[in-house]
């Protein structure tokens, strides 16, 4: 029963990463593209998380906290560099 | 042009103790384990990286105030080091060599010299990431 369900939600997770991958390839303006690689990271630790319960095992826990911690680092580069222009400057106060 | 980042500088002081702490449970979790120096050199470098993200270079200098190749250079020493103390007890180089140990206050230690290789191992990836990032980071 339950193995059905998290083969279901293989399914969506990887028709929605496929889906996303589409905008970030075509996405008409830099932030659709950046917007949608963090969605391919929460995508990617959800599939991590699925992929546990089916292997019954807890090995791949810290990976999902490791990629949770990547993607928000990217993120918050990415938006940086979208504001700024810069994305690490040497002196913030002149 | 001046931003207003205080959402993200207030958050990087609370999730980069957070983001360390992580990086210092995986690098003891190699053994057996997923885990180990590399990834948690890369976990440390990235905890830095966030700080460079929401200050900047000069003041990321002052409270760390290494120099990064010098870091790598102690990574190697730890390294080799470890990989030749074997040759002294007439065994093939790179053997490790471990026991357990009795401590008054901590009990029963395993203790194990692989973990002062993946210190090298980790000092290495720190310094070198660390190194590319400010190069690259830091020309303006």
């Amino acid at each position: 029963m339950i193995q059905t369900v998290v083969y279901i939600a293989i399914i969506c997770i990887a028709v929605a990463m496929i889906t996303l991958l589409y905008r970030v390839i075509k996405g008409p303006t830099l932030p659709d593209r950046i917007v949608a690689l963090d969605a391919i990271g929460v995508n990617i630790v959800a599939m991590v998380a699925l992929m546990s319960i089916t292997l019954k095992t807890s090995a791949f826990l810290e990976v999902i906290l490791l990629f949770g911690i990547l993607a928000f680092i990217g993120t918050v580069a990415f938006s940086k560099y979208l504001e700024k222009g810069v994305i690490i400057d040497d002196d913030r106060n002149s | 042009m001046k931003t207003n980042d205080l959402i993200l500088q207030t958050a990087t002081k609370l999730i980069l103790f957070l983001i360390v702490l992580f990086s210092i449970y995986i690098f003891f979790a190699g053994h057996y384990t997923p885990g180990g120096g590399f990834v948690g050199g890369l976990l440390t470098s990235g905890a830095i990286l966030l700080l460079l993200l929401a200050f900047d270079l000069k003041m990321v200098q002052n409270i760390l105030p290494f120099n990064y190749l010098y870091m790598v250079a102690l990574g190697l020493l730890f390294a080799i080091g470890t990989g030749a103390g074997a040759l002294l007890f007439n065994t093939p180089f790179l053997t490790h060599a471990f026991g357990d140990i009795h401590l008054p206050v901590l009990g029963e230690l395993h203790l194990h010299t692989a973990t002062l290789f993946d210190l090298g191992v980790y000092l290495v990836v720190v310094g070198v990431t660390m190194t590319i990032i400010q190069t690259i980071g830091g020309d303006e």
